[in-house]
């Protein structure tokens, strides 16, 4: 089980470096269209921000910024945030997933539309992989034991 | 007796397999069907259609938009599994 740690240095460390990683997996989506990156990466990087900020504090901290509720919210929204893009192209009249005839909707020409079709759908694929990794990375660790108080749950359930 | 029945079986879907090989195109051929078909598209078009340096992401997310819609789907799948196998929650 993670326990707090005490350790001032890594404490201080960590503490600056995560929000800097939450940046960093922003800016991996956002340059997915120019260099290598997009959904997946970036959903990744911030969801090891999450791992390091349980490694330095503890579960409990952790389940407070992102309640397990919220997570499967979040992964259910981005799904529903890709699979949302193509039908909102099929009722624009094109194809599922054809971004070309957003530009109906949007003020740029169906090339630009494309881009910008792409870019949401990454922004999905981003939310969800972000929120399942952290839900399997709980789940994993505490055998699904994380209750508010996980180190009581543990030991009730082993003296059962 | 299952167990040698068993050894028979992977041993013919081995051969099988093995026989396939024979009509794959050589390993990094130019000139196999899928160098020559959508390859040279994705490379030559996809800057003009999608707008979108990164032949990758173009392929992965415009071309293939299917494919990702899926792989998101088997990692939200993923995780609900997790979350229904091993969560257990306290009474």
């Amino acid at each position: 089980m993670i326990r707090e740690q005490e350790d001032i240095i890594i404490q201080t460390v960590c503490r600056i470096f995560i929000p800097f990683m939450q940046v960093y997996s922003l800016y991996v989506l956002a340059h997915g269209h120019g260099s290598p990156g997009g959904g997946f990466q970036g959903g990744c990087i911030f969801a090891a921000s999450f791992v390091l900020m349980s490694i330095i504090y503890d579960l409990n901290e952790v389940k407070r910024r992102f309640a397990e509720r919220f997570s499967v919210f979040l992964a259910s929204l981005g799904v529903f945030i890709f699979a949302g893009m193509g039908w909102l192209c099929l009722f624009l009249g094109g194809n599922f997933l054809d971004y070309g005839v957003l530009s109906t909707i949007l003020p740029v020409d169906p090339v630009m539309a494309r881009y910008y079709g792409i870019a949401a759908i990454e922004t999905g694929v981003q939310i969800t992989v972000m929120a399942i990794m952290v839900s399997i990375f709980l789940n994993l660790l505490t055998g699904g034991l994380h209750e508010k108080d996980v180190e009581q749950a543990y030991v009730r359930v082993n003296n059962q | 007796m299952k167990k040698l029945l068993g050894i028979a079986l992977a041993l013919a879907a081995l051969i099988l397999l093995l026989h396939g090989i024979e009509d794959l195109p050589p390993w990094a051929d130019p000139h196999q069907p899928a160098s020559v078909h959508v390859s040279p598209r994705y490379i030559e078009r996809s800057v003009e259609e999608t707008a979108v340096p990164n032949i990758v992401t173009a392929v992965l997310a415009d071309y293939r938009g299917y494919d990702t819609l899926f792989e998101t789907a088997v990692i939200f799948t993923a995780g609900v599994a997790v979350l229904m196998i091993l969560r257990r929650f306290m009474p």
